[in-house]
């Protein structure tokens, strides 16, 4: 797969127009992680609504278009979601959203991202701790 | 076109063996020799010859491969100290110049620096000319400031001078950024510091790899270099110091061949350079160092100097045609070495090196180790093509095809 397929019109659209971004006035979950590698920086907040559901939800920060991209569609995806629907969430979860992209080891960071927060977020808030898989020493 | 007037890279080309190499099936287009550079055959054959003919260790045995490998190691640093205009007693082998200014730090730092006192460096600087200092001050009591830069990516003298007036006890700057290019007046800016009473100390990562270097002539008290940007390994790298200066520092780390005696309550330290030289050393590296160095010689430094300059020009000339180029540092080539960070409308620097990775073309993106650099241009990342002698004018076109791709990618 080309980086023509990587930045189809889907992930352009959603970089230049981000769909969920900015902040909550009122939320009960705020997570934030930056990737150190590239300086992607994302934020989530999320308010819990009844039957423990993602009632609203907003992402923010800043970086590359895959990152941005796949945080926002990510917002699109959670929203209205029980809080433990984000526990059975994984990677390829993502990957599929993004539509399959090919991703080289250093990008797959950058899809990741909004799910990583999002995790951290939810887990927190369920009173349990994320550990990311995929952190490297 | 691929001879400049300074250098037939053609030919030169052929010393490279990773330039052979294809990426994503295209011919490797390696441009981001700043983060580190390639490595000659000379230099490969160095470490093996070394690894396969006299390996041992150095200083401490008397038989024939320790006095061979003792020979080379002491060779290496002679090369390494006339490469700079200096002498092999004030020549410290250390990992880089990353360590460099960390010895300087703790060697120099930990006794010299007191509480008030105040230290500048400059907001150009990479994090291994901020870090260390804002951990001594932190740790003394003293205060860091921050020289700041013109809108052409230049020091600002004013501002320099400004803070020199409060007699720092540390004046520490870089002779060419890593971002903007921008070659600083050393010079100049050594002899005001030390007329304030200030130690200079100059990071010379980016300037000894790619122009010629006088540390005499500048003037600096510490000048710090990394082998691995100039052709050499990784791993091996330069403090040089005026040899009175460092006989009146505190040690960097305790262990073997740093002392002179040992007893149970005390010890006494090895002549300089030795004194910072604990533990087995980098023997391998610094051979390959003083092979580089050779091979540098061989062209000139004149030569790639010029070569890069030529390079830089038709650079920024050709790239400033591809759609949403946006460049960063001094517009003139004489004032900046063979660097050109760069936006690309709002692709991301990430994105753009992937999309570059594609055609075989290897850039870097992203902060570069310049966080507060990157604060004052307003950006969170950069693009950057660098230079070194085996680049030519068929790199900077393979970048502009790239770009040219990249932009219509992104629409722009
Ligand atoms: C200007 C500058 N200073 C310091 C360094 C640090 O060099 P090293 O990583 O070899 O210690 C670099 C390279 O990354 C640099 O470009």
């Amino acid at each position: 797969m080309s980086s023509a397929d990587i930045y189809r019109e889907l992930i352009l659209d959603y970089y230049r127009s981000p769909r969920n971004f900015g902040k909550l006035e009122k939320f009960d979950i705020d997570a934030h992680d930056t990737n150190p590698l590239c300086g992607d920086d994302i934020g989530m907040q999320i308010r819990v609504g009844v039957g423990r559901s993602i009632e609203e939800i907003k992402f923010s920060g800043k970086g590359c278009a895959i990152s941005q991209a796949s945080a926002s569609m990510l917002t699109e995806l959670a929203k209205g979601k029980p809080l433990e629907w984000v526990k059975q969430l994984s990677k390829e979860d993502i990957f599929k959203m993004l539509g399959d992209p090919d991703l080289g080891p250093s990008r797959v960071k950058c899809a990741l991202l909004g799910m990583k927060v999002l995790k951290m977020g939810v887990y927190g808030y369920l009173g349990a701790h994320y550990e990311d898989p995929d952190d490297t020493p | 076109m691929l001879k400049t007037e300074a250098i037939d890279v053609q030919k030169l080309r052929a010393d490279f063996p990773i330039l052979k190499r294809k990426v994503h099936g295209k011919r490797l287009v390696y441009l981001d020799s700043a983060a580190t550079a390639q490595k000659p055959q000379a230099v490969i054959d160095a470490l093996v010859d070394y690894y396969s003919r006299y390996n041992s260790n150095v200083h401490r045995s008397v038989h024939t491969l320790g006095e061979e490998a003792t020979e080379a190691y002491e060779e290496a640093r002679a090369k390494a100290a006339r490469f700079v205009g200096s002498s092999p007693k004030g020549l410290v082998f250390v990992r880089g110049t990353t360590e460099a200014t960390n010895l300087v730090k703790f060697a120099w730092g930990e006794k010299n620096v007191k509480k008030g006192d105040v230290l500048v460096t400059t907001l150009m600087e990479h994090h291994s000319n901020i870090v260390p200092w804002q951990l001594l001050a932190k740790e003394k009591g003293a205060t860091l400031k921050f020289a700041g830069l013109l809108p052409d990516g230049t020091i600002d003298m004013a501002d320099f001078e400004k803070l020199l007036k409060e007699s720092p006890r540390l004046v520490a700057f870089a002779h060419c950024s890593n971002v903007l290019g921008t070659i600083n007046d050393v010079h100049a800016m050594c002899a005001k510091a030390r007329a304030s009473g200030a130690t200079t100390l100059v990071d010379g990562a980016q300037s000894v790899p790619h122009m010629p270097v006088d540390v005499g002539a500048i003037g600096a008290d510490f000048y710090a270099y990394s082998g691995h940007k100039m052709l050499g390994p990784t791993g091996i790298g330069a403090l040089v110091a005026k040899k009175e200066l460092l006989e009146d520092m505190d040690p960097f780390q305790g262990g073997g061949e740093m002392i002179r005696e040992v007893f149970l309550d005390h010890a006494t330290w090895n002549d300089v350079p030795y004194k910072f030289e604990a533990g087995t050393v980098n023997i391998a590296d610094a051979i390959g160092l003083g092979a580089a160095i050779d091979y540098l010689n061989a062209i000139g430094m004149e030569k790639v100097r010029e070569h890069e300059v030529r390079l830089l020009k038709y650079a920024l000339e050709t790239l400033s045609k591809a759609k949403g180029f946006h460049s960063y540092g001094p517009s003139d080539p004489q004032k900046r070495g063979g660097v050109v960070s760069f936006n690309l409308g709002d692709v991301h620097p990430h994105d753009l090196a992937t999309i570059l990775d594609e055609e075989g073309i290897a850039i870097r993106s992203g902060h570069h180790c310049a966080q507060p650099l990157m604060r004052w241009l307003n950006v969170a990342a950069t693009s950057r093509a660098s230079f070194h002698v085996y680049n030519s004018y068929d790199d900077v076109d393979a970048l502009k095809a790239g770009l040219d791709k990249a932009g219509s990618i992104f629409r722009l």
